[in-house]
């Protein structure tokens, strides 16, 4: 048996455990194992990758291994859930790195046809704008930079022709591909670029759609690179992921009631309320809010960006914790777009321990909400604002809510009244059965477990 | 030929892929996410090739970056998810208390 053969049929069976590892993940209790079997899926894929014919020397390669290792293991252990949004885009942007470093070591192997031309260069201006992109929603994640839309006069234009100079560039390279090419550095620069432009006009807000959506790129790239070089894994493992992305594009897309162009093209920014609100805010004491919740039977928690910020997710759970004790019923309501990527609350929340059961999703919540006592707003806000219901001049109107203005009592924990991030105000602060609890979010419950104590 | 066969590839995975990712529950799109992550750096197995190459410098320094990277997303990913998995727990296993 042959070297190659015994390589491609590793690749099935690592393609196999990927297959299984996915699967695994439908369910938290088998999600841990199922990672397992991936990472022996790679584990397998490597090995058969590093017996491949043509690999002379092997210094280069242990090199950067190692300096891989090491960063990536650092940066696993190290960062902090309240940051994962952050680090999922530097890991987006380093695969399209990847797939954009070898597309373009390829053409250094000679032998170009115009179909591998094509998918090289597809690795290096897919691979390419996934980098910048991603490095742009990592600054306006981490807050390095502005996290508003930035959006300029005349944006469509430079960003047309942007493309149309990259479709260009991209035709004249492919007339006569080589690494000499200058179009190979016009096309990656331009490409470069067009990932910053791409994601500069997309706020805070909106970072769960673009985070998804460069985790798919970086899987296309990486099955562009796959078909530059040849290589089944790449192309299955690349088509998983870019799928993946996809998905999870389409359901942030869904959660928001926009369509993805929509969330790319058109910054937030600037939304006139057409109809102002009338009422009084009513603000409560910690004391008084004790009251309440010492009385409650029901009692549904709905999380927002403003959670992660504060880092109250673990006296969140306390509070939890002591309210079962009193015989009382606790949920966790999460809207697919409460904070800043998918799922991003849940897994904040398990850190602090809370058990899976208790999470539950916006459509599970809503048709029980009118059973909730008291239904606690932690720095959440569009995700709950009835005017996408009821207002049909609200620029969120049509976007699905968590109906908490339905439940018996609302608290509201806020620290002032500035509105949310799409700029618009919300009629819950107002509401009949709304109480305000000013304040930091974490301080707030702390005041309120005390109350217990 | 061979084109023809590695596009079967990609449009049954594409199938899979949206079959099986569908299937996830919001809960875990975090994990999911990072997971996939780690998938993506599966580059590396192609990186290698690049970077084994002795007659070209500069393709060997592209390559070389290009297992570095790679191996940040394997490594980083795999590491990331099952920390990030090891915090959900059910009620009825216990969990600390």
């Amino acid at each position: 048996m042959n070297i190659e053969l015994l390589a491609n049929l590793s690749y099935i069976v690592s393609a196999a455990l990927f297959i299984f590892g996915l699967k695994m993940l439908g369910s938290p209790a088998t999600a841990r194992r199922g990672n397992l079997f991936s990472s022996m899926g790679m584990l397998i894929a490597v090995v058969a990758g590093l017996t491949a014919e043509g690999i002379v020397s092997y210094e280069y390669i242990a090199g950067g291994m190692v300096l891989g290792a090491i960063v990536g293991a650092l940066a696993a252990r190290l960062v902090g859930m309240t940051s994962m949004p952050e680090m999922v885009a530097l890991f987006n942007g380093s695969g399209g790195a990847a797939s954009l470093l070898v597309g373009w070591a390829t053409l250094y192997g000679g032998g170009i046809d115009t179909f591998t031309a094509v998918t090289i260069l597809l690795a290096i201006l897919i691979g390419g704008l996934t980098f910048t992109g991603s490095l742009i929603a990592y600054a306006k994640l981490a807050e390095v930079m502005n996290s508003a839309a930035i959006v300029f006069k005349g944006q469509r234009i430079v960003n047309s022709l942007l493309l149309v100079g990259i479709v260009y560039a991209s035709y004249q390279f492919c007339l006569d591909p080589g690494p000499e090419s200058q179009w190979l550095y016009i096309t990656l620069g331009l490409a470069l670029l067009l990932g910053i432009m791409a994601v500069i006009p997309i706020g805070g807000a909106d970072m769960p759609v673009v985070i998804s959506l460069l985790n798919s790129y970086s899987g296309i790239a990486a099955c562009a690179a796959g078909f530059a070089i040849n290589n089944n894994i790449l192309i299955v493992a690349g088509s998983l992921v870019g799928a993946s992305g996809i998905i999870l594009t389409n359901i942030m897309c869904k959660a928001m009631n926009r369509s993805l162009a929509n969330v790319l093209f058109s910054g937030f920014g600037a939304v006139k309320q057409s109809k102002a609100i009338e009422g009084e805010v009513k603000p409560i004491s910690v004391e008084d809010a004790y009251y309440l919740f010492e009385a409650a039977s029901n009692v549904c928690f709905v999380p927002g960006y403003g959670m992660a910020v504060a880092q109250a997710q673990h006296v969140v759970k306390e509070l939890g914790e002591i309210l079962e004790a009193n015989g009382c019923e606790v949920s966790y309501a999460i809207h697919p777009v409460a904070g800043r990527m998918p799922g991003h609350m849940n897994v904040l929340l398990a850190e602090a321990d809370v058990p899976y059961e208790q999470l539950v999703e916006m459509d599970d919540i809503n048709p029980r909400i009118e059973n909730v006592d008291i239904a606690v707003v932690i720095g959440a806000n569009d995700v709950v604002n009835p005017s996408a219901r009821e207002d049909e001049d609200s620029p969120i109107y049509g976007m699905p809510i968590i109906n908490v203005d339905q439940a018996r009592t609302v608290f509201v924990l806020k620290r002032s009244m500035a509105s949310g991030f799409s700029g618009v105000d919300n009629p819950l602060f107002f509401g009949e059965n709304t109480r305000m609890l000013f304040g930091d979010a974490k301080e707030s419950i702390q005041g309120v477990i005390s109350e217990f104590g | 030929m061979e084109i023809i066969f590695l596009i079967f590839i990609l449009v049954l995975s594409v199938f899979l892929g949206f079959e099986l990712i569908s299937k996830v529950p919001a809960t875990l799109h975090t994990p999911l996410m990072s997971g996939a992550n780690a998938i993506s750096g599966i580059t590396l197995a192609g990186a290698f090739l690049a970077s084994g190459m002795v007659d070209n410098e500069m393709g060997k320094y592209l390559g070389t970056a290009a297992v570095a990277f790679a191996t940040v997303n394997v490594v980083g990913g795999y590491l990331v998810t099952d920390r990030m998995l090891g915090m959900f727990k059910s009620k009825k296993a216990g969990g600390k208390k």
